[in-house]
């Protein structure tokens, strides 16, 4: 790894600790300057951060070299959110960087080493780069200024104080002098960082809050970037897979005589569960794959369907669950004659634009693996349980994400591409065709939703939402999954922002027997935005009220979000008149630190079809570090909820899924795209999440929309045309 | 064996003559700028220009080839429109994850080409058939209007 050389597990013999900036000095590897640091994990972010241990080890460096280069070696990873720009921008503005010299390096996998604060794995999710790396990243960067300014102040024998920064150099206006950083690097390697450095006041900021360029753009427009699946190391084969179609499937029998008869095809690998066929090229692979015949063993789940899932969610909001909030006297409050209704959501794809894929070349010496993933610690993990190598020969290349929407928290395309990978002579890049992406993703689970309230005159006395469904936690991170409470399934359903005096939410875990659940952009609010703010609506309109009054009514304890709503339904001309058959509909957001309002403009014709016509979205989310990365985020997210929302939908039959390209899993296309304004609300608080904001803002707002053109209240996704046409009962 | 013209450049290739064109760029010629993404001609990820005609190299076999020009991502920046729809992409920073770009970048290229001043019915009846997961929709419409004003 061209990084520098992994610092020891200890403070290295020239290094000065500070105990409470958790930062370490000391001399880069090839010379120069190397600041480590430490951002607090887990229980410690909680508390702020413990005071570290004598077994102190940073989980993130700056390297300043002598040409005055800044390098942030960054454990999170590019797929799209602009975390490069953004997180680089946090320590330039600090250390007073000259931003044309700061790069970006992918770290290496090494849990130990890269845990993301807020996750406690090496993990880029939950729209957390940003909060998990804000304090931690301001800190060091300050840090290392103070020692740089330190050493140049020393050397021209001045007071440090009489010094300032500007740019990649300390300046001295009173002799007129200035130096460079990568000037000072040698001297400042040997000096101790203050306890506290001060922290500018955002009054001061010279890149945070400025729309910069992203660093990962110009390379993306030339066909130049390197995704995981443009990994080409010397030699290597081409190989595509089939998964048994059925979940959980064996395999049984494989006739493999006319596949091996394509030329090109160079091997057939067979799996217990899989079968590969390798060649010199994927054309090669995939006409030979389509030549096998295959008998599958198609197991227990040959009988699962969707209606059945629905069934046994439906079933399960009878039994208890686990108590995620209660607050008053729910039972008392509601009454005997509550507004009781149900919700349902179905099953969703990543689909993301790079199909899954990852190049392995195994040896008897080492494992070498070619991939784009948001785990990087567990990709090199689970190549070295399967190859019983030792985990430091085992070498994971990360690479550009081709989206990553969550499919790439999972690493079973690695998995499976070194059980490949070990039947094979020399490296092989094993790609998934579209279908085998589609029909063996790792799915946003399916949800049934129980919603009962009780309106006293315009008010909501009483509240009751039971919630069923997958827990994405228990399996993907089973440590923080404690007493059958997962804050993910219920993220936004308990915290709701609305100030209600009796209110209990429920979760009541139910496990489809098939297909495989995981997260999805916008994780747990995904599905608990678009439940809550639809009965929210509904609620409004038995009351009598506008749907944005009866919001702001209760949303006194929130007042971010209050100015959020009044902000989006002013621009968005709410209350102005519409042709016929048009609405807008409203939603509002807690989520990911960020307080958002949403109004969607849409159609509905008399055959159903749906037209969006504007939608327009106020965000504070706190201090906005590049509010252009902001806007192009909420932009695209919106584009992603309302893809879900009008076609998004995996079903089941025979225990297979029954979509399986582009065709019949859609996607939004320009010509279906609205116009879209996005207004960044100015504020002095924390920064808050971003990447997943949009494609929870746009589900309900544009249900709310369709309600108010059509008076149809739509109570389950995705959008169902032909109800909207009156041919068939929501 | 077959001979291709890529980006100005004569390639002979050994490949059987319905090797769509995308995996003959990808595997054999190491130009991995055009992707895959469908298989089918459904997203539009593996555009490129065949005598300036924005074609899915996934299902385009290298056998309609002959005698014929192929431009890739890794070349339209050689060209008039081409340069331009670039500069806009980064002027107006379009894009996210990035994978769908060329794609979006030579079908806008191509547009540009043959309507220099698209309108936003152009601009649907060129873009429709490139597929943005990111969502980058709004901004790829901008840059085309700002392209299409740059000299």
């Amino acid at each position: 790894m061209a990084l520098f050389d992994r610092l020891p597990a200890g403070p290295a013999p020239q290094s000065r600790l500070s105990r409470r900036t958790l930062l370490q000095v000391g001399v880069a590897a090839g010379g120069g300057l190397l600041v480590g640091f430490l951002a607090p994990v887990g229980k410690a972010a909680d508390q702020g951060g413990d005071p570290p241990g004598p077994g102190f080890a940073p989980n993130a460096f700056i390297r300043i070299d002598r040409t005055g280069k800044v390098t942030l070696v960054m454990p999170q990873v590019e797929m799209g959110q602009g975390v490069y720009t953004s997180i680089a921008m946090i320590l330039a503005e600090e250390l007073d960087a000259d931003w044309a010299q700061v790069t970006v390096e992918h770290a290496p996998p090494d849990e130990a080493l890269y845990a993301n604060p807020m996750l406690g794995v090496q993990a880029t999710g939950n729209s957390n780069s940003v909060r998990a790396f804000w304090t931690p990243l301001r800190k060091a960067g300050a840090g290392t200024r103070a020692v740089l300014v330190q050493a140049a102040a020393a050397g021209w024998g001045v007071d440090p104080s009489a010094c300032r920064t500007e740019a990649g150099q300390v300046i001295h206006d009173a002799s007129a002098r200035r130096i460079a950083y990568g000037a000072l690097t040698g001297r400042a390697a040997a000096l101790k960082p203050p306890a506290d450095p001060p922290l500018k006041s955002s009054a001061d900021f010279r890149l945070i809050g400025k729309p910069l360029k992203r660093l990962d753009t110009p390379a993306k427009v030339d066909g130049s970037a390197q995704y995981g699946i443009d990994a080409l190391p010397e030699g290597v084969k081409f190989a595509t897979l089939a998964h048994s179609p059925v979940f959980g499937g064996k395999v049984a029998q494989v006739d493999d005589s006319q596949a091996r008869l394509v030329p090109g095809v160079r091997q057939v690998v067979v799996l217990d569960d899989m079968v590969a066929v390798v060649g010199d090229h994927m054309w090669a692979a995939l006409q030979g794959l389509k030549a096998l015949n295959i008998t599958w063993n198609e197991g227990a789940h040959a009988g699962v369907d969707t209606a059945q899932v629905r069934e046994r969610l439906r079933a399960a909001v009878d039994r208890k669950g686990v108590v995620a909030k209660s607050v008053g006297d729910v039972a008392k409050a509601l009454g005997d004659d509550p507004v009781v209704t149900t919700y349902d959501v179905p099953f969703l794809a990543h689909a993301t634009m790079e199909p899954m894929n990852c190049t392995v070349h195994v040896t008897p010496a080492g494992c070498e693996v070619w991939t784009g993933t948001q785990v990087m610690g567990r990709c090199q993990a689970d190549a070295a349980r399967i190859t019983g190598l030792p985990l430091d020969k085992v070498i994971v290349h990360n690479h550009l994400i081709g989206g990553g929407f969550g499919r790439r928290l999972e690493f079973d395309p690695v998995t499976k591409a070194v059980r490949i990978a070990q039947q094979v002579d020399g490296p092989v890049k094993v790609v998934w065709s579209r279908e085998e992406d589609i029909q063996h993703d790792v799915y946003r689970p399916a949800w049934h939703d129980r919603l009962s309230a009780r309106l006293d005159g315009d008010k909501i006395v009483a509240w009751k939402h039971v919630l069923a469904g997958s827990s994405v936690l228990a399996r993907w991170l089973p440590s923080a999954y404690v007493d059958g409470k997962d804050f993910d399934a219920y993220d936004s359903a308990a915290d709701m922002p609305y100030d209600i005096p009796n209110l209990h939410v429920e979760f009541v875990r139910e496990e489809p027997p098939a297909p495989p659940t995981g997260f999805w952009r916008g994780v747990g609010p995904s599905h608990n935005i678009f439940v809550v703010e639809s009965f929210i609506d509904e609620l409004a309109h038995k009351a009598g009220k506008d749907p944005v009054a009866f919001r702001l009514s209760m949303l006194d304890k929130a007042p971010r979000l209050q100015a959020a709503l009044r902000l989006a339904a002013d621009k968005a001309g709410w209350g102005t008149p519409l042709p016929p058959r048009c609405g807008r509909g409203v939603a509002v957001q807690p989520s990911f630190a960020s307080w958002i309002a949403t109004v969607v403009e849409a159609g509905v014709d008399e055959e159903g079809a749906v037209t969006l016509r504007r939608v327009v979205c106020a965000v504070d989310t706190g201090i906005a570090v590049n509010p252009d990365t902001i806007m192009a985020q909420l932009q695209g997210g919106l584009i992603f909820g309302l893809t879900a929302a009008l076609f998004g939908e995996i079903t089941v039959e025979n225990g297979r899924v029954q979509q399986s390209n582009f065709h019949d899993y859609r996607m939004l296309r320009i010509d279906e795209t609205p116009p879209i304004e996005v207004h960044v609300i100015p504020s002095g608080e924390a920064p808050g999440g971003i990447g997943e904001t949009g494609v929870v803002a746009a589900m309900p707002a544009l249900a709310n929309a369709i309600f108010a053109a059509t008076g149809k209240r739509l109570r389950s996704l995705p959008i169902d045309r032909e109800v909207l046409a009156g041919r068939r009962k929501a | 064996m077959a001979t291709l013209t890529i980006n100005g450049q004569v390639h002979d290739v050994d490949a059987p003559p319905d090797m769509p064109l995308l995996w003959v760029l990808r595997d054999l010629l190491k130009l991995t700028g055009t992707k895959f993404g469908c298989g089918v001609a459904q997203c539009g990820a593996c555009t490129v220009h065949v005598d300036g005609a924005p074609l899915r190299s996934c299902m385009l076999p290298i056998s309609a080839l002959a005698d014929r020009a192929v431009t890739t991502i890794e070349g339209v920046g050689a060209t008039p429109a081409g340069r331009k729809v670039q500069q806009a992409w980064l002027d107006l920073e379009v894009i996210q994850c990035g994978y769908c770009q060329s794609g979006q970048i030579m079908s806008a290229a191509a547009l540009l080409a043959g309507t220099p001043n698209p309108d936003d019915a152009d601009i649907n009846a060129a873009m429709a058939g490139n597929i943005c997961r990111c969502g980058t929709y709004v901004r790829i419409r901008e840059a085309i209007k700002r392209a299409a004003k740059a000299v």
